[in-house]
């Protein structure tokens, strides 16, 4: 790693942009001093969007709205399957309809707070103003949230949040909202402002003059290789949670999108910052495909414990109170079993690494809904968990009525991303990142119900506007013909690695390669890391990587659906990429959030960040392929939230 | 290997030949289900009808020919003898021919939107026996109402038919075994198609709703009973000789 | 839960490309842990195939937890297999028993072509969802989100049709190869919202026709609710019937836009 400390705010490469002003006024005073698109003009600009979740398709949509012609691509074969579908809890808003002391200033302090200090204030404070808009929104477009008997909209609390400024539509609020904005984005498709690729995988960014100027992309059913021009490109593609293989992500999420746009000069932010959540199901067997996430709102009713006995293999009813250990609630009773995720995950994995873990594997805990049920009544808990329960006895053919549920942690949310500036625009002029691609708001640890919101302020109403400032200056260019050299370039690079891929010809497929990746990852990056760890790691990954450069084995051919040459390009990015993060996590001696060094820790345990020496955001520059990357520093200042040491003791 | 192909079905899938021509009403297959619907009422009407009517077998002869003179007397004398009756059976030849053409143009379109079957073909889940076979007990009743009506209106097919003279035609129909047996399968034939069709005409109707839904399976099997009890009874008493 | 392992046999359909012949291969499948889900089950097995050198099985999926509507094939005959409301994701392989033989066949409906083995196009629900599936709210012109109350029955009944994953197991399930419910449910969701009163009447004439393109008609059978992993009813398919016919009648330009 190379350590080139840049002085900060003045580097040319990282200059963020931040509007002047008092934090309140800045999104104001900036939308009024950015240039704008006259609308007969609108339709003289092309634009790619890459990704169909809630950050692509609300800006497709919006931006389809506003007259541009944008192009829109998905590796899914259709829109409304990308993985933001799946968030279940829900989606934060300042409204204050509870009429208890929320407001934007509130959602503003914490989330920064609940970031660690480690995400830029101007940024965050902006999420929080538009939070608003984004429920009215959503309502207009039919989001069925949840209401009250007098019809108004519900919220709960969420995450230890002590507001209750969440809207939810039953366990599927993502599923809603996503299908809301791709309602909205099927629409300009129909009035032909957005066009649509489906099953079209983007495999490298174009860049020529030094601004994004297209996408090369390949076409899943046949084979074929296409350039695609534009005046703007938007990644919206997804954060990179499955480089440790398990994980809550969908299959197919990957980081390809953004890592090739990285190798084409936007610097990456913050790799180590990645989320685990507590509350997922082990894996139950050596074939588990994935985790499957169990909503945090469990942890409001049940409790979490392990045997005292690291060796009782009594069936849990039949463990008396007094052997148990009711671990969170010990170890911090002001909080107990609502500490915050990353604390909640370090304890449990503490009792599992202890040898006290529960199931076939040893490899969970408990939690226990028996007092609950007792307490409130099993009629109280079904409506309240009623589907949960269901979707963990269907998984794993036991009732949470009966016995208690056991849980683990899994990488969930990655809160690093591509570097962009207030108006999301990468290091290369063009190319804007929008949601968990890019790495803005959330800091080094992510509140719960904060990434729903954050994919939809930037699809509907941030990058809209920024997007328009920066093509403002463009107007009467041409976007370059695809037949310039820097498209037919990339579009040989896209063509040779896929050749090389089918060429191998080894042993092992890329699931096996994929799978011992993330185990590396996990063991030394998950959790909790150690300089030895990551060291280790650092070592093993390049013997991997040549292995599967001489032992992978993908079979078929280039031009027809092939869904082991999709994985083996976006796992090759992953070996690539795992390094970055390892990297990362090495050279932040600081514990901060997600990312815990087992070297900065309090006499409790608990995460001790260093704001003196680490305040800033890590931006990494690619410097070639068997070179260091860079590190740039954007210093982070805070102004409006003094940082403290969180405790929940 | 595969071939390379360059046929890329999901790029657009308006090109392929619609399934659906025309943009009437009638032309829609939702359109098609109403003409069902609302034909299938008119028929069920009818046989309701039809059964009552025929009840006056177990009253004998005269009462049975005074109904049949008097099918051909109402409206009479504001207007000329049969007329009505003559519009009651246009109307029921209309709703029967409608009922066919809709069906028809359902059939095809559906053949034409799923051309392959399964390999294993597992028990239904939900579609019962009688919703599998609407198209094979429709045609069973159609091919019997054509005999019935050579047999008993036009006596055609009825070596001893006498006009006027019903009951003495019924019961000259049914001593011949044959007839008696075809007339009670095409019952049972007419009883399958009303059990899903008068189920399923709300839902074609639009007039599902989860407050009467149950009740809906209810009113579909009394009724079949009903009607098909009814006309069954009738070949049974003939060769049972109640009635002769 | 028991942890057991059971030996099946695979009857699986195998098609080159789109215009390829397609036909059943057999194939072994030993040893499978019943904790398994029923991809996991498949992965396994492509993992041995690529062992033996022989392509693996294309199959649709992404994320695995039953809402993102990727994953979907007819095992034995029925559309996400033998388990009710389950997505062929959420199925695990305790449901079946050692020595089974399971038949695996892609969805098939004339507007659902075969991609390859068991990915199959289901973009003509896209096609449908772009005629009319959406309530015209441009962004930024949204009123305030509590200006409109909505009963709580309306928005839990609006949220039952909604949560429709777009499987398409509806379709491969119908005989008619129809997709009503599909859009009965999206067409449910948005006409009984407020919100969605000023189009009710073109949405649910639009949709209908668009989904008349390329599917068939409903003969009332009920199989589509029966496999629909959502469980969504068939109640909205007498809405939409409703709402079309009334739609057919609607003098729009003179006509109040509401009932």
């Amino acid at each position: 790693m190379t350590l080139t400390d840049t002085p900060g705010a003045g580097s040319s490469l990282l200059d963020a942009r931040i509007p002047d002003g008092p934090i309140h006024e800045k999104w104001d005073n900036h939308r009024f001093s950015m240039k704008l698109v006259n609308p007969n003009n609108k339709r003289r600009f092309e634009i790619i969007i890459v990704g169909t979740g809630l950050a692509g398709a609300s800006a497709a949509a919006t931006l389809g709205e506003l007259g541009y012609r944008v192009k829109v691509f998905t590796y899914h074969d259709s829109p409304r399957r990308a993985h933001s579908i799946a968030a279940q809890g829900g989606i934060n808003a300042a409204k204050n309809y509870r009429n208890d002391g929320d407001s934007i200033h509130r959602l503003f302090y914490d989330t920064v707070k609940g970031g660690d200090y480690r995400a830029r204030e101007a940024n965050v404070y902006r999420l929080a103003q538009v939070s608003v808009e984004i429920i009215d929104q959503c309502v207009a477009q039919g989001v069925p949230f949840a209401r009250e008997y007098g019809g108004l909209l519900d919220n709960r609390s969420f995450g230890g949040a002590q507001v209750s400024r969440t809207f939810y539509a039953r366990g599927q609020t993502g599923q809603q909202l996503l299908l809301g904005a791709y309602q909205a984005m099927a629409r300009q498709v129909k009035l032909g402002t957005v066009e649509l690729h489906t099953r079209s995988e983007m495999l490298d960014l174009v860049v020529v003059d030094g601004r994004a100027a297209g996408i090369v992309v390949r076409d899943m059913v046949t084979g074929e290789i296409t350039s695609h021009a534009a005046h703007a490109v938007v990644l919206c593609t997804g954060g990179y949670g499955n480089v440790f293989f398990l994980s809550t992500n969908a299959k197919a999420s990957n980081t390809t999108a953004i890592w090739r746009a990285h190798k084409k000069g936007a610097l990456f932010a913050n790799p180590c910052y990645t989320q685990i959540h507590p509350t997922c199901i082990p894996a139950s067997d050596e074939f588990q495909s994935k985790l499957t996430l169990m909503s945090e709102s469990l942890r409001n009713d049940g409790r979490i414990w392990v045997p005292v006995n690291p060796d009782d293999t009594r069936s849990p009813d039949q463990i008396p109170e007094d052997e148990r250990d009711y671990f969170l609630e010990r170890m911090y009773p002001a909080f107990g079993n609502l500490v915050p995720r990353d604390v909640a995950s370090r304890a449990a994995k503490r009792m599992v690494d202890e040898g006290r873990g529960v199931g076939p594997r040893k490899n969970g805990v408990y939690l226990d809904f028996a007092g609950a049920i007792e307490r409130l009544g099993r009629q109280v808990i079904e409506e309240r968990y009623g589907n949960l329960f269901e979707m963990y006895d269907r998984i794993t053919d036991e009732s949470p009525y009966e016995v208690p549920m056991r849980i683990y942690p899994a990488v969930h949310y990655t809160m690093g991303g591509l570097w962009v500036d207030y108006n999301l625009m990468s290091t290369i002029p063009g190319l804007y990142v929008a949601g968990e691609a890019n790495f803005s708001d959330h800091g080094a640890n992510r509140l719960g119900a904060s990434a729903l919101m954050q994919g939809l302020a930037d699809g509907y109403f941030i990058l809209p506007y920024t997007i328009g400032d920066y093509l403002a200056g463009m107007l009467g260019t041409q976007a370059p013909p695809t037949d310039h050299p820097a498209f037919r370039e990339a579009e040989t690079g896209v063509r040779d690695m896929t050749q090389r891929l089918l060429s191998i010809g080894g042993t092992r497929s890329v699931d096996w390669f994929h799978r011992e990746l993330g185990r590396i990852c996990w063991e030394y990056c998950g959790m909790a890391r150690s300089r030895e760890g990551l060291e280790k790691a650092l070592s093993e990954i390049p013997a991997l990587e040549a292995e599967f450069w001489n032992d992978l084995r993908v079979l078929g051919s280039a031009d027809t659906l092939n869904q082991s040459l999709e994985k083996a390009g976006r796992v090759a990015d992953y070996f690539e990429f795992a390094k970055l993060m390892i990297g990362d996590a090495l050279h932040r001696e600081e514990s901060c959030g997600g990312h815990f060094r087992v070297e900065h820790q309090t006499e409790d345990g608990e995460a001790q960040r260093n704001d003196d020496d680490f305040a800033y955001v890590a931006a990494w520059e690619y410097a070639g392929p068997d070179r260091d990357p860079v590190l740039h520093k954007e210093p982070l200042e805070f102004e409006y939230v003094i940082p403290t040491q969180r405790s929940y003791k | 290997m595969a071939q390379a192909t360059k046929t890329r079905p999901d790029a657009d899938p308006t090109q392929q030949r619609p399934l659906r021509r025309g943009r009437g009403l009638y032309s829609s297959a939702v359109g098609k289900k109403y003409v069902m619907a609302i034909t299938g009422i008119v028929l069920m009407g009818y046989v309701l009808a039809h059964m009552v009517g025929n009840l006056k077998l177990y009253q004998g002869a005269e009462h049975m020919n005074a109904y049949g003179e008097w099918l051909r007397e109402i409206g009479e004398p504001a207007a000329p003898r049969e007329f009505l009756l003559w519009v009651m059976r246009v109307a029921l030849i209309s709703a029967a021919l409608l009922h066919l053409h809709a069906a028809w143009g359902l059939t095809r379109l559906n053949w034409a939107a799923r051309q392959k079957r399964y390999a294993k073909r597992s028990d239904y889940i939900a579609a019962d026996f009688a919703s599998r076979t609407m198209r094979w007990s429709g045609i069973i009743v159609l091919a019997f109402v054509l005999f019935h009506l050579a047999d008993l209106t036009f006596g055609t097919a009825n070596p001893d038919f006498e006009y006027g003279l019903v009951y003495q035609n019924v019961v000259a129909s049914f001593e011949r075994p044959v007839v008696a047996v075809f007339y009670i399968v095409a019952n049972l034939a007419l009883g399958v198609h009303l059990y899903h069709g008068a189920w399923s005409i709300f839902q074609s109707l639009g007039a599902a709703n989860p407050r009467f839904n149950a009740l809906r399976r209810g009113f579909a099997i009394a009724f079949t009973l009903v009607v098909v009890g009814g006309n069954v009874s009738f070949p049974i008493a003939v060769m049972t000789g109640v009635v002769s | 839960m028991s942890e057991q392992v059971i030996n099946l046999t695979l009857k699986v359909w195998r098609q080159p490309g789109p215009d390829a012949e397609g036909e059943f291969k057999e194939y072994d499948a030993p040893g499978i842990n019943t904790e398994m889900s029923f991809l996991e089950m498949l992965d396994v097995v492509n993992e041995r195939l690529i062992e033996r050198g022989e392509e693996p099985i294309a199959f649709d999926h992404d994320c695995r937890e039953g809402i993102c509507g990727s994953c979907g094939m007819i095992i034995n005959g029925q559309a996400h297999g033998p388990m009710r409301n389950t997505a062929t994701c959420q199925l695990h392989m305790r449901k079946f028993a050692d020595g089974d033989t399971i038949v695996i066949e892609p969805f098939r409906a004339t507007a659902f072509p075969v991609i390859r083995d068991l990915v199959v196009n289901r973009s003509a629900f896209d096609r449908i969802i772009e005629a009319g599936g959406y309530i015209t709210a441009p962004t930024g012109s949204a009123p305030e989100a509590n200006l409109i109350p909505v009963p709580k029955e309306v928005a839990d009944t609006a949220f039952d049709a909604a949560a429709c994953i777009g499987c398409g197991a509806c379709v491969a399930a119908c005989p008619n190869g129809a997709a009503q419910l599909f859009t009965a449910a999206k067409v449910a969701h948005l006409n009984l919202l407020p919100q969605g009163q000023p189009e009710r009447w073109t949405r649910v004439q639009a949709m209908v026709d668009e989904m008349e393109a390329h599917f068939g008609s409903c003969s009332n059978h009920r199989e589509c609710e029966a496999v629909c992993p959502k469980g969504i009813s068939i109640d909205f398919i007498a809405m939409m019937n409703r709402d079309y016919l009334k739609a057919q009648f609607k003098n729009r330009r003179l006509a109040s836009q509401s009932g």
